[in-house]
């Protein structure tokens, strides 16, 4: 099996697939690196007399006042943690209108994980199979002394193992090059996580603060969920039909009506069994409200494993039944 | 071991198909298949387009499931033992399409990895024995058909098979490319001891390269014999005579048939009588203006056969 899954890489990597991935993933990074780093220019220019020092200052205060007085109405234990996390900027110095390289990997990462990275994943699984059959290459395939489930499985597992590399390279691109511009600072800075909600209402009771490489590490988790999803559903989609240009089509149109439908889904509530749909799992971490009531990240993770595993049977049953003409 | 019996091995069977047939949706493609091929020889399966040969040999290799039927491979059911059976066949399906974007020997060693016990050694000699040693670190994709056909070649050799399956092995080969496969396809079989199927719907080809021959049509094998039987039956002999009906007339009476076909009347070839012919037509004023053996085509072959059904 090692040697099959070994051949599958060959053919990967000898098709200049990841190549291309990761001269994607770098350009985007450094563009959006250099349009950030306008940004921050920009704040700094607009608001450039004031201190930020004095202005955090001033907010901490503030929130101090509200929560002595008892004004707040919300949880108080949410804006004590919101104190907590601005005092870590005042304490190490770092203004938090102006981030280090793990704040651009958190934007980046939260951004990429619905449309993105499953693209990424789409031109490395698309045509694992279909390109078999485009080519012909699928009767020399098939006519080895190993059976059919054997093969689909090593290109399964190349497959995860691809989708395994794209991430740790999307997460390490991305922090390499964007603190080139913005340094290296801030792993640990404080992030608030843990929200939920119950009832409609932002259930604020779980918050609690975590340090910002332990929430990128939960996010690249999440992205690499999402990402062998989308990638298993592809792979299905590379079994069933057979020219690669319908496979990126079907999938590239299932992942745009995923990020129309996702602002749509309020009037359509099934909608959210839907996988494209569910894939904006980082969501959850932060105090964004889900699409639609009901949905957690509980509910997105087992609706987007269902889709999953139902894509791997459909794969390996049809690829071990069908007759190849 | 090749699972055969002690009194079998004298004439070792390794292919053996029986009742084979598939349906597909309603149409029955194949109607019951059955024929052994034995040790060392080459078998030819002759059909035109559309009869069924490429339906029959992608069985054969397990690319098509059959609907009902046997494949033995060197003793191993092809169904129920996929990875014995296929591990005695070497095969090229229709063209020889590998990994353009690897090298030779970069594909060699892809399926070098997916048997056991080829080392390097023995990827060196298959790519000596098919004569690629020049450009086998090239790319795929710079190779000529020729080439690609020969390195086919190799990866069907590579697991030392005893059944070599070729579907139209010279398929867009020119003329020297031919003759190379064909010299190289009895070498397998003559002195390597390999079984050869080879399909074609070029009767010339089949005749010199195969021992015996299935004739296929309309999903079924009409005719199982050595290529020396059926050709003896089916020669004939083309006339060009003057006056043209005088003669026919003549023929007819002499060798029990005559066809106009053009200008020229076909009659059946009998080497003792064909002298005697020649002077009866003389002697009666029909001038002979030429007078040549001539090989039965397929269609021929066919119409003769299968009773009228013509090639498609």
């Amino acid at each position: 099996m090692i040697n099959l899954v070994y051949n599958e890489m060959v053919k990967i990597t000898g098709k200049r697939r990841l190549l291309v991935v990761a001269l994607i993933i770098a350009i985007l990074i450094t563009l959006f690196t250099y349009a950030q780093a306008q940004q921050a220019a920009d704040n700094r220019e607009r608001f450039g007399d004031v201190d930020w020092r004095i202005a955090l200052e001033q907010r901490i205060a503030g929130w101090e006042a509200r929560l002595a007085s008892g004004g707040f109405r919300g949880d108080d234990g949410e804006l004590e943690l919101r104190i907590a996390q601005q005092r870590y900027y005042l304490d190490q110095d770092v203004n938090p209108a102006e981030p280090g390289a793990p704040t651009f990997v958190r934007g980046f990462v939260e951004n990429g994980i619905s449309l993105l990275l499953p693209l990424m994943m789409m031109i490395v699984a698309a045509d694992l199979v279909s390109s078999e059959h485009g080519a012909g290459t699928i009767k020399v395939l098939l006519t080895r002394s190993v059976r059919r489930w054997r093969i689909l499985l090593s290109k399964y597992l190349a497959l995860l193992l691809s989708v395994s590399f794209i991430i740790t390279l999307f997460g390490l691109l991305a922090a390499v090059i964007s603190g080139f511009v913005f340094g290296y600072q801030g792993w640990d800075a404080p992030v608030l996580t843990g929200f939920s909600t119950t009832g409609g209402e932002l259930d604020t009771s779980g918050v609690r603060i975590a340090p910002q490489w332990q929430f990128i590490l939960m996010e690249l988790g999440l992205a690499w969920f999402v990402s062998v999803v989308v990638a298993t559903i592809t792979f299905m989609l590379s079994v069933l039909v057979r020219t690669t240009a319908a496979v990126m089509g079907i999938m590239l149109a299932c992942l745009i009506a995923g990020t129309i439908l996702r602002t749509m889904v309020s009037s359509w509530e099934t909608a959210k069994y839907l996988f494209m749909v569910n894939l904006e799992l980082i969501d959850y971490l932060e105090d964004a409200a889900p699409p639609i009531e009901g949905m957690s990240l509980g509910f997105s993770m087992l609706v987007l494993l269902v889709w999953g595993v139902i894509a791997l049977i459909v794969s390996f049953v049809s690829f071990t039944r069908r007759d190849v003409y | 071991m090749t699972g055969m019996t002690g009194a079998a091995a004298q004439e070792e069977i390794t292919l053996s198909v029986q009742g084979l047939r598939k349906v597909i949706g309603k149409r029955e493609i194949i109607h019951g298949i059955d024929f052994e091929l034995k040790r060392g020889e080459v078998f030819g399966f002759l059909g035109p387009n559309g009869a069924g040969k490429t339906t029959t040999i992608r069985m054969l290799v397990g690319l098509i499931k059959p609907t009902a039927g046997t494949i033995r491979i060197c003793g191993y059911d092809l169904h129920r033992q996929f990875p014995e059976a296929t591990g005695s066949m070497g095969c090229i399906v229709e063209n020889p399409e590998l990994y353009s974007y690897l090298s030779g020997w970069g594909n060699l060693q892809y399926f070098a990895r997916m048997m056991s016990g080829i080392d390097e050694a023995r990827l060196n000699e298959v790519v000596k024995l098919v004569g690629l040693s020049a450009r086998i670190q090239d790319k795929v994709k710079t190779y000529s058909l020729g080439m690609r056909q020969r390195l086919g070649i190799a990866q069907a050799l590579l697991g030392r098979p005893k059944l070599l399956i070729l579907d139209e092995p010279t398929n867009g080969l020119d003329p020297s490319g031919i003759r190379e496969m064909r010299e190289f396809i009895r070498y397998l079989a003559e002195s390597e001891g390999l079984t050869v199927l080879v399909s074609s719907h070029l009767l010339s080809e089949i005749q010199l390269m195969c021992d015996r021959v299935a004739i296929i049509s309309k999903g079924r094998v009409v005719r199982v014999d050595t290529v020396d039987n059926l050709l003896a039956q089916q020669e004939r002999v083309s006339w060009r005579l003057e006056p043209i009906e005088a003669g026919m007339q003549l023929l007819r009476e002499l060798a029990g048939s005559a066809d106009l076909q053009g200008e020229t009347v076909l009659t059946p070839y009998d080497e003792q009588e064909i002298g005697r012919w020649n002077q009866t037509l003389v002697e009666a004023g029909v001038t002979v203006t030429e007078m040549s053996r001539r090989l039965p085509s397929l269609e021929d072959l066919f119409l003769e056969l299968t009773g009228g059904e013509s090639i498609d």
